[in-house]
């Protein structure tokens, strides 16, 4: 990671906007009064202890979980109960998950067209050189008419972002990309994670991969308990943490 | 290494290892023998006396079986024919009564001219899957068409078939196998078109009316496909529509066409039916409707709609918690109560629906537990990229849960196919109990235990069987998982 991004990108308008989003789990309360915004080509990692809520507040963006109380507007559309609202955010956000959760009885080009064929309707032939396109861009062409099975962990990743790529999204989440993977493989992930943020999507990362934070992120996000407990530019936030909660944080996770 | 010094611990590898094949097995029946039979005193004991129990059944079975009879005119013929060869007191199977009732065994008591029209119906239902089953082994498909075509020719010519009907059959066939080489797109039209053929062919009649049922399932189709933006209202409006085409006008209309264009063949009635035309009728129809509303019942039964869902799981406890004997006694005496008198509501036909019913419970709940198995990200990620309900449990869901579910799916199909012998109790004729006995019956084949049994469990034991392995093949050539 030896790229020198700085946090000086030109940011657009409001894509995605949080107002006092409430959570519960049954009685347990994970997220609490969690107001963000997000603008357009903005870039943001989540940090935070395990439990912190911070995978359940991306996850909340695309409806993969339920909000109980608050607002959340994705792109102008608001998510409520309505499903063709929920299809239509969910068409527009890219999920990479933890455990790429690739098709396995599809092929990696398969995989690929699948959504664009059947949500955006675009010609198989089309959609195949979109998926072409952007599985050269993540560095793995050659493997396109191979099952997910066949592939290293790493390759799947890429795979999985080279796929929500060909819905042509524009919000990214990462929910832990790299947490699966071996040492090795996390670069390559990574790396790709970092070409499509020189590109200006607008990136919303859950990860523990603090050197990414620095080299890509405008903005990181502390979670504890739930809430924000921080936030600012990486510089700030790594040199100078001003909670308590967050320099414990950073003394364990980079202490070693 | 240069420095033999057992206390340096530093290493660094100047040539890396070449990959060496691995060693060969040591093999030889002898080793093997010892090593599975006789390991120790335990497994010698036991070998010996699983020898001792195969030798018993083997010495008592095979007189019988190698003593055995095949032409002979009656049970009294096979006895003198074995008391002559192999002494008075010398037992022997008699297996001369299915050579000459095995058209009984077969057919029942279907017109005998008219047989070739159950064995078209059969040829004609593996070109109808043919291309199905084998979708991606032309080589495996081009076997089980061609065979399918030549022996429905053979048979039906030995049959007794006329040379009007044999060229029509001719032609048929090698006009579907023509469509199977050549054209993707209509093979699938022609295989959905088979079931209403295939009625036609058994029951005879006009052909307008099969060709009126399947005329209500394209409307149906037709309204859907306009109405499709509305939704759930498109589904119900092409069921009303389907439903009313089915009540008042088909009749109508089909009786209308049959006075201009008759294409007529002579009508066969259910309580014809018998042997295995009438197992294997009962047995695809059952597999072929129960996996469609299978998965539709596992469906329901995961849906977070409450109605739905509770509807689901009644009708599966209540169908699996009641013996299919009873469903067969609703369905052929119960179900009379509640008709308006006088309607002809086809016992075969009612039959089929009860056994449909029972089976479809029980393949709900194989295909909820491959859907159970699927991993939650499965679902998530589908989610994720915006597809809907039905798209991604058409596309990403069942897929995957089916081919999980194919062994328990396939033991339902061949349960359900072994169950269809339970239509003895509603009086029809199924080959193991009810033919046996009508045959047995006739003065000269009396005393005829062992041997129909043995036939028609030998067959069974084949169709299960193929089933069986034609599921494994299945299995294999889905296997995607590459560890």
């Amino acid at each position: 990671m030896t790229s020198t991004q700085t946090a000086s990108h030109p940011l657009g308008d409001t894509a995605i906007e949080i107002a006092k989003l409430n959570k519960w789990y049954g009685t347990f309360h994970v997220l609490r009064d969690i107001d963000l915004n997000v603008s357009r080509g903005e870039r943001i990692v989540i940090a935070g202890p395990s439990g912190s809520g911070k995978s359940t507040l991306i996850r909340c963006i695309n409806r993969l979980e339920e909000h109980q109380a608050g607002r959340i507007i994705v792109d102008g559309t608001e998510l409520t109960n309505d499903l063709k609202n929920i299809d239509k955010v969910r068409s527009e956000v890219g999920m990479v998950f933890q455990h790429f959760n690739l098709f396995p009885h599809l092929t990696i080009l398969e995989n690929c067209t699948l959504a664009p064929i059947w949500v955006r309707k675009v010609p198989k032939k089309e959609a195949e050189e979109t998926a072409m396109h952007f599985l050269e861009k993540v560095k793995i062409p050659e493997q396109a008419n191979k099952f997910p099975g066949q592939l290293s962990g790493g390759q799947q990743q890429r795979v999985a972002i080279a796929r929500s790529l060909c819905m042509r999204p524009r919000i990214m989440l990462f929910d832990e990309p790299t947490s699966a993977l071996d040492p090795e493989m996390i670069k390559e992930v990574l790396d790709t994670m970092i070409e499509l943020a020189e590109d200006g999507m607008t990136m919303l990362c859950v990860t523990h991969e603090m050197g990414f934070a620095q080299a890509v992120a405008h903005r990181v996000i502390f979670m504890d308990q739930g809430q924000i407990v921080e936030q600012n530019t990486p510089k700030e936030f790594f040199n100078n943490p001003k909670s308590e909660r967050t320099k414990l944080f950073l003394s364990q996770i980079l202490g070693h | 290494m240069s420095n033999p010094d057992p206390r340096s611990v530093a290493f660094v590898r100047k040539t890396m290892l070449p990959p060496e094949p691995p060693p060969a097995r040591a093999s030889g029946a002898v080793l093997w023998l010892r090593e599975n039979l006789f390991s120790g005193p335990l497994n010698i004991l036991l070998t010996l006396i699983g020898l001792g129990i195969l030798w018993l059944i083997f010495s008592t079975l095979w007189p019988w079986l190698s003593n055995s009879v095949w032409n002979a005119e009656s049970m009294a013929d096979c006895r003198k024919i074995i008391a002559a060869a192999h002494g008075p007191d010398a037992s022997g199977a008699c297996f001369a009564i299915i050579k000459h009732r095995w058209n009984q065994f077969v057919f029942g008591f279907y017109p005998s001219d008219l047989y070739w029209r159950p064995v078209l119906a059969f040829g004609t239902l593996f070109l109808a899957l043919a291309p199905v089953l084998f979708a991606d082994s032309p080589k495996a498909r081009r076997i089980v068409t061609g065979l399918a075509v030549a022996l429905t020719f053979v048979i039906s010519a030995v049959l007794g078939a006329t040379v009007v009907e044999l060229g029509g059959m001719a032609i048929l066939m090698l006009a579907w196998v023509y469509l199977i080489e050549t054209r993707t797109g209509p093979v699938v039209l022609a295989s959905l078109i088979y079931p209403f053929f295939a009625v036609w062919l058994l029951w005879g009649g006009t052909i307008w009316e099969p060709a009126m049922a399947l005329a209500g399932f394209v409307l149906g189709f037709v309204v859907w496909r306009a109405l499709s933006a509305y939704g759930m209202f498109a589904f119900a409006a092409a069921v009303v529509v389907a439903a009313f085409w089915w009540l008042a006008l088909s009749d109508i209309v089909s009786r209308g066409i049959a006075t201009v264009l008759p294409m007529r063949l002579a009508p066969v009635s259910s309580d014809q039916f018998g042997g295995f035309v009438l197992s294997i009728t009962i047995g695809v129809s059952g597999i072929a409707l129960s996996l469609p509303l299978g998965v539709i019942l596992a469906l329901a039964r995961r849906s977070d709609l409450p109605i739905i869902k509770i509807m689901a799981v009644i009708f599966i406890e209540f169908i699996r918690g009641v013996p299919l004997i009873t469903l067969l006694f609703v369905a052929s005496l119960l179900l009379n109560y509640f008709l308006p008198p006088g309607t002809n509501f086809d016992i075969i036909l009612r039959v089929i629906i009860m056994v449909t019913l029972f089976a479809s419970a029980y393949m709900a709940e194989v295909i909820r537990g491959g859907l159970a198995a699927l991993p939650k990200g499965q679902y998530e990620a589908a989610d994720a990229l915006g597809l809907d309900y039905w798209k991604a449990q058409r596309l990403i869901i069942l897929p995957q849960a089916l081919k999980i579910s194919i062994p328990g799916i396939v033991s339902t199909f061949i349960g359900m196919f072994k169950d269809t012998t339970l239509v003895v109790f509603v009086g029809l004729f199924d080959p193991l109990k009810a033919m046996s006995d009508t045959i047995r019956a006739s003065f000269e084949w009396k005393g005829a235990y062992w041997e129909p049994y043995i036939f028609v469990g030998s067959i069974f034991f084949i169709l299960c069987f193929g089933m069986s392995r034609y599921s494994m093949y299945l299995e294999r050539r889905l296997k995607r998982d590459h560890r």
